[in-house]
């Protein structure tokens, strides 16, 4: 379970959260969504320790993050996988290299049992046979699904995902959506995933944090998504033509 | 670099020296930047420093009109800037545009395409992982390439006296041979040292901290080239004035 206390953090005189608070449990898919500019992707960033925000408190499972030293918090990154929204692949290595990195910088395994695990992941994302291809060989999707291979290979406690589905069509996207979703249930990881993507919501949004301005405005569930009388968060969520048509009908 | 620049400097100098998370991937990084460094920059060297040697030779021989200087001078004077200063500095000068460039520009790229946050999340020590490998590579390979740019530049000088018929393979030989003093070797070598670190330092600072896209990462790429190119000569003058 992620716990964040009122966090604040601004860039100059600009205010980009303006105290934020949310719990994030394991086992289910948890979002934080939002309009361009509302500071989701920056609340992530102050989650993993790349902003360190000037006010709040954040706990992996008890563990206050914010207050840690370089050593406790590589600890704790050690448990921690990420899909970032550019896919960050090493590009100069191959899907394999990627995926083993790592477990070479990390554990102490033989080759062979490092290669087993790759496959396996490479199989759970449907990218088996894929090992000795680069990154600039994969279409978007492919590497979207090699970098939550990376990101699962040392069975991350926690896992962080930004905009998975961004420059990807709806069919990719719904097939990312459902792994990450599977992922998070079969091994129990608590998942947050920053997105402005309606599909992603309606389909995988077990917790959703609403941030509007850099404050949250709304928290629930897909299911209650729909049905809300904030003003903010009805403009989001039938933003597009498609969801304004399909209005009434949830 | 200005003082603030400078002081980030100093901080990222800091986490690279952080103890490494596994010496085995360090060493093949360091083995692999050795390569790139001094193996990849041999040919480029050898001839820049073959023709310095030569053309030094021909100017010395043209300002040297006088009967009464023995034309032996002509190899002593060529060994003596060869490698008190041209050796040193020339080679630092190019690997400062070739490796300086290659190393802002990778690191910079993998800044702005998010592979640097992507290794940091993973719990391991970005500035560490990417620039100790790149600064050992650098004050090992240096020094090697100077004393190899030494060589050939003195050489070069031999090739292009004789050929031109400035001075004969005699005379040539008997100035680079009397009153050598091999202390220029040891200034020589201190100055690649300090060359060396500077010419992945400073690129790899000018990269790690780029924010934007492409046209940041090769404006990043340039300053590099240039804070590398006046640090370099700066500190040529300091370590001169220590040592001689």
């Amino acid at each position: 379970m992620i716990e964040i206390k009122d966090i604040k953090k601004s860039f100059g005189d600009n205010d980009v959260l303006k105290g934020i608070s949310g719990k994030f449990e394991a086992g289910v898919t948890n979002l934080i969504i939002g309009g361009s500019g509302s500071g989701k992707t920056t609340l992530l960033k102050c989650m993993i320790g790349l902003h360190h925000p000037e006010v709040g408190i954040v706990e992996y499972d008890d563990r206050e993050f914010t207050k840690m030293n370089f050593e406790e918090k590589i600890e704790v990154r050690k448990e921690i996988g990420m899909l970032f929204q550019g896919s960050a692949l090493f590009d100069s290595m191959t899907v394999e290299e990627n995926i083993m990195f790592p477990l070479n910088m990390f554990t102490e395994q033989s080759r062979s049992e490092k290669l087993d695990r790759v496959n396996f992941c490479l199989d759970r994302v449907n990218l088996e046979g894929k090992n000795k291809l680069f990154p600039a060989e994969l279409s978007g999707g492919m590497k979207k699904r090699v970098g939550i291979a990376r990101a699962i290979a040392m069975n991350p406690k926690y896992l962080f995902v930004d905009e998975p589905n961004s420059g990807l069509d709806p069919k990719t996207s719904i097939v990312i959506d459902d792994l990450i979703k599977e992922i998070t249930e079969e091994y129990n990881t608590t998942t947050i995933v920053v997105t402005h993507d309606m599909n992603s919501v309606m389909g995988i949004g077990d917790y959703i944090l609403f941030l509007h301005e850099g404050k949250k405005f709304w928290e629930g569930s897909n299911k209650d998504i729909a049905h809300t009388d904030i003003a903010e968060l009805n403009d989001f969520v039938f933003a597009s033509r498609f969801m304004k048509a399909a209005k009434g009908k949830f | 670099m200005n003082f603030t620049n400078f002081g980030k400097y100093l901080l990222l100098l800091k986490a690279v020296f952080r103890k490494p998370e596994k010496f085995k991937i360090y060493l093949k990084a360091i083995f692999k930047q050795m390569d790139f460094i001094g193996v990849g920059s041999i040919g480029l060297i050898a001839i820049i420093s073959t023709f310095i040697g030569a053309v030094m030779t021909l100017q010395i021989a043209f300002q040297l009109v006088s009967d009464f200087i023995p034309k032996t001078i002509i190899g002593s004077v060529n060994r003596d800037s060869s490698i008190l200063e041209l050796s040193p500095t020339i080679t630092a000068i190019v690997l400062a545009g070739k490796i300086g460039s290659a190393i802002s520009s990778e690191i910079g790229t993998m800044r702005v395409s998010e592979q640097i946050d992507a290794l940091e999340i993973m719990g391991i020590n970005s500035p560490g992982y990417l620039i100790l490998p790149k600064i050992l590579a650098g004050i090992t390979m240096v020094p090697m390439l100077v004393v190899m740019s030494m060589f050939l530049s003195i050489t070069g000088g031999y090739l292009g006296g004789t050929l031109s018929g400035a001075v004969t393979p005699a005379e040539y030989i008997e100035g680079i041979t009397t009153d050598f003093n091999s202390y220029t070797i040891v200034v020589a070598l201190v100055k690649a040292f300090v060359f060396g670190f500077i010419i992945t330092s400073v690129p790899a600072y000018e990269g790690f901290y780029v924010k934007g896209g492409a046209l940041e990462v090769a404006q990043a790429s340039t300053r590099a080239v240039v804070v590398s190119c006046i640090s370099i000569l700066a500190c040529d003058y300091i370590v001169t004035q220590l040592l001689l």
